[in-house]
């Protein structure tokens, strides 16, 4: 039981911290037109940026603003030099313009740091474990991170919902033309768009770095759990990523949770263990297979 | 401009020359990177049907060439080691035949492009790069958390599997085997393009709509080019596996399905050496910028971003001018 | 008089709380052109996509030779000979002329295409399909790109894929439009002589060809059918002059 709660939580984490990832993408998705596959790029961005001003400074919160800080600004540049080139191109040409981002972004970062992975220490006040209601033992800092990605989920939530930017994200959603009709400036509220897409995965970078090492490469399995979110949720639908997110947090740790022991009903430890972690892996893509089985546009995706 | 025909021809020469010419000169390393780059276009080739003919951007390609690998790999591991893949309900001992091998490789890949193909095709657009891109994932975790073959570290074989009438461990003749099925591919290939398939594929690429009207059905052209498209990236993956005398999850990668992608883009897309063109670019820098640079792939990105923003007719626009219709 | 061989009967469909169809019925006899024209947003192409398959309605019915045909699919309907042309051209751009019209000779021989053939050398469908070409006066652009077509070739390429399919009815949605006034009256005469192959339901913008061309006309104004009659009674009718002519002329 306390072993069922460990990993709601922790699936929660997952969860709020995939939505950081999937929101910046179906939003670029959804008001663009486009897919981004350097987004992954934009988290180690993040983490990088964090692990080094923390290093300098000493200061969790000062390395935090510094991840949204380059994330934004590495968002900003990226989409001035060449995303914004990509937007009237096919699927094809935007996956390989951005996988090579990938290539520029993962090189040259190996470059400036090198191939070893880096830390980020948990603040003094955030590490150790804290005791929740029932007496379950809980680290701290996981904690602070659902709380930090449920806020920001609140906030970008008001910001499309409640302000004018928000208002010209979502009719830039729904039809590309008219924006431009309504005499927004189209080129830079795309350029304000990805940056704050940017910035959300930078964000979520340096968070989740501080729970695993900041490394090269580190992006791109988070990218595509991303999509899988995405796909799930319906492209473009951010209240789609959000409840997607959440799903395949919660099934990929419950997921690690259950599957070995129910293999145990049936076979010995050792080969439970390693059929039941095997299959855990694999659990969100079938998540993935029956939605798209049961709902080809996703849970809040518009009909195609 | 030199005719796309012509072209084509002196591709494949060159491809011959190339590791005839080290052979000669007693040089079995550049013969091995020759094998590497007929192993890597015949992927290419692979997916080159479903993408340059079908329209399909496939980003899990890694999947079948993982799929081969790993049927090479059991089947030669279980034949190493003397203990049958299965005992129950009857026997099933590994193999070192390569052409037992190909034949495994190429009927799992078709099975699972099969599979992959019926969920992935019910979509399309963003919704089919992501979820094959996903579906590629999938395989890549599970091969590292399987601990049966190896897990993350991979299977090694000890010697490389047999042909009959050939010895296998002479790279020339390693590489005759590998030039033959890239060969085989894409003569394959050119068929399809002009066969009534290829013709009604096509027109499913550009107009759906068109061609449910005549009274085809796309998703079922869709899926016939996914199977072909899998099975023959399968065999590339068999090929792989031997060439390495090795198999790991690395085979599955996200990075090895977006490669695949890139020898059709460098090379040229929607053309028929395109791949050939791709991959020997691809494993030329690999081999030289990798020399002096331990960054090389920064190069890579860079020319990767030209071409596509520049020059999208990649290395064979450049060279042959406008694609003309097939005919 | 004979059995029509295309027959809709209460055809409905709503989109949300908008009707773009209501209890329309119309039926399309051997021989005959059977017109259906209206203003923009009236519902022809919600019509067409429910006559040919692509919509399923929410109450009504299909026949199609006889047959209820409601249920089945755009694929299904044509190998039963319902062929189709498209007000925006549905054609493989890349490919030729001649290209283009021996993939609708391959849907006419069904089955699935052969994999190792050579589309452009097989006998049957190469004669099918310049046979095609020939009668809309396409035969020497045949070795074209299709995207290298002026609008109104198109149209004719159009015609002459349905041609290939040796239909038992044709839908035709707009097939002059963007057509110069020689090709349109080109296109008339060639369309005048078709309904005696297969019976034509004719969705047009243009009028004149419409009163040229058209058997019986159907009116469509905000999904319904107001009036169905010859050139004449149509002509006369009072309430399709105010919701229709009397906006245009």
């Amino acid at each position: 039981m306390l072993l069922l709660i460990e990993q709601v939580l922790n699936g929660l984490q997952y969860g709020v911290m995939l939505f950081l990832m999937a929101a910046g993408l179906t939003l670029v998705f959804g008001v663009m037109g486009l897919i981004n596959l350097a987004h992954g790029s934009l988290y180690m961005v993040g983490a990088f940026a964090a692990a080094a001003v923390a290093g300098a400074t000493g200061s969790f919160l000062l390395a935090l603003a510094a991840a949204l800080a380059a994330a934004a600004a590495a968002g900003a540049i990226v989409e001035l030099t060449v995303i914004r080139r990509l937007y009237d191109r096919d699927h094809l040409d935007q996956v390989l313009a951005t996988f090579a981002l990938i290539l520029i972004f993962s090189e040259g970062t190996r470059y400036f740091f090198g191939s070893f992975p880096l830390y980020l220490d948990i603040p003094a006040y955030l590490s150790g474990p804290v005791t929740l209601p029932g007496g379950i033992l809980y680290p701290t800092y996981r904690l602070a991170l659902i709380g930090v990605g449920l806020l920001v989920s609140l906030g970008l939530y008001l910001l499309i919902a409640r302000t004018r930017l928000g208002v010209r994200i979502r009719a830039g959603a729904q039809d590309r033309e008219m924006i431009a009709a309504l005499g927004v400036d189209i080129s830079k509220l795309y350029t304000l768009v990805f940056a704050l897409g940017a910035a959300l995965a930078g964000l979520a970078g340096a968070l989740v770095g501080a729970i695993q090492s900041v490394q090269v490469g580190m992006g791109e399995p988070v990218l595509i759990v991303a999509f899988v979110v995405i796909v799930i949720g319906g492209i473009g639908s951010v209240k789609g990523a959000f409840v997607g997110a959440l799903m395949v947090g919660l099934t990929d740790r419950l997921g690690g949770l259950f599957l070995p022991a129910i293999f145990r009903l049936f076979m010995d430890g050792s080969a439970a263990q390693a059929t039941g972690s095997a299959l855990a892996s694999m659990l969100i893509y079938i998540l993935m297979a029956g939605v798209l089985i049961w709902r080809p546009q996703g849970l809040y995706g518009a009909r195609a | 401009m030199i005719p796309e025909r012509w072209l084509n021809g002196a591709i494949l020469l060159g491809m011959l020359a190339v590791p005839l010419w080290a052979w000669a000169d007693g040089a079995p390393f550049t013969i091995t990177l020759a094998t590497k780059v007929a192993i890597l276009a015949l992927a290419g080739v692979g997916l080159n049907i479903a993408l340059g003919l079908g329209g399909l951007v496939s980003l899990g390609h890694a999947v079948f060439f993982g799929l081969g690998g790993y049927a090479m790999g059991i089947l030669a591991s279980h034949a190493q080691s003397f203990v049958p893949l299965a005992e129950t309900p009857f026997l099933i001992e590994g193999t070192k035949s390569m052409p037992v091998i190909w034949l495994v490789a190429v009927v799992v890949s078709a099975l699972a492009a099969l599979m992959i193909g019926l969920l992935c095709l019910r979509t399309s657009g963003v919704y089919f790069i992501m979820i094959t891109l996903a579906f590629g994932q999938m395989f890549y975790y599970f091969a590292i958390s399987w601990p049966r073959y190896g897990g993350e570290d991979g299977l090694s074989i000890y010697v490389r599997n047999s042909f009959p009438g050939l010895n296998t461990l002479d790279p020339i003749q390693f590489f005759g085997i590998c030039f033959a099925a890239l060969a085989a591919a894409l003569w394959l290939h050119g068929r399809l393009i002009a066969s009534p398939f290829g013709l009604a594929l096509n027109a499913a690429r550009q107009s759906p709509a068109r061609v449910e009207t005549i009274g085809l059905s796309p998703f079922r052209l869709r899926l016939t080019a996914f199977v072909i498209s899998g099975a023959i990236t399968g065999l590339a993956g068999a090929l792989f596996a031997d060439l390495n005398r090795f198999v790991s999850p690395t085979m599955f990668s996200w990075q090895l399905s977006g490669e695949i992608i890139i020898f059709i883009i460098l090379g040229g897309i929607g053309r028929l050496y395109g791949p050939v063109v791709g991959a020997a670019l691809f494993v030329t820098l690999e081999h030289v910028l990798g020399g002096f640079s331990e960054f090389w792939q920064v190069y890579l990105g860079a020319l990767l971003l030209a071409v596509v923003l520049v020059a999208r007719g990649g290395l064979i626009g450049l060279v042959a001018g406008r694609e003309r219709p097939h005919e | 008089m004979s059995e029509p061989v295309l027959e809709v009967q209460g055809l409905t469909k709503h989109f949300g709380a908008v009707t773009a169809c209501e209890r329309v019925s119309l039926d399309l006899r051997p021989g005959e052109i059977h017109a259906v024209i209206g203003p923009n947003g009236a519902g022809k192409s919600t019509l067409i996509a429910q006559i040919c398959g692509g919509l399923r309605p929410d109450a009504g019915q299909v026949k199609f030779l006889g047959e209820d045909v409601t249920a089945l699919d755009t694929r299904a309907r044509a190998r039963m000979g319902l062929a189709r042309t498209f007000q925006i051209s549905a054609l493989a751009m890349e490919d030729t002329v001649l290209q283009n019209a021996i993939l609708g000779a391959l849907g006419a021989r069904g089955g699935t295409p052969g994999f190792l053939g050579r589309a452009l050398k097989d006998k049957g469908l190469r004669e099918a399909a310049e046979a095609a070409l020939t009668r809309v006066g396409l035969n020497d652009v045949a070795a074209t790109r299709t995207a290298e077509l002026s609008h109104g070739q198109r149209r004719q390429l159009e015609v002459a894929v349905a041609l290939t399919l040796r239909p038992r009815a044709f839908v035709m949605d707009e097939p002059m439009a963007g057509m110069g006034s020689e090709g349109s009256a080109r296109l008339t005469r060639f369309l005048s002589e078709l309904r005696h192959e297969a019976p034509i339901l004719l969705v047009e913008h243009d009028m004149d060809a419409v009163f040229a061309l058209a058997d019986r006309l159907s009116v469509l104004v905000y999904g319904r059918i107001i009036a169905t009659g010859s050139v004449a009674e149509i002509r006369a009718n009072r309430q399709v002059r105010q919701a229709y002519l009397g906006e245009e002329r």
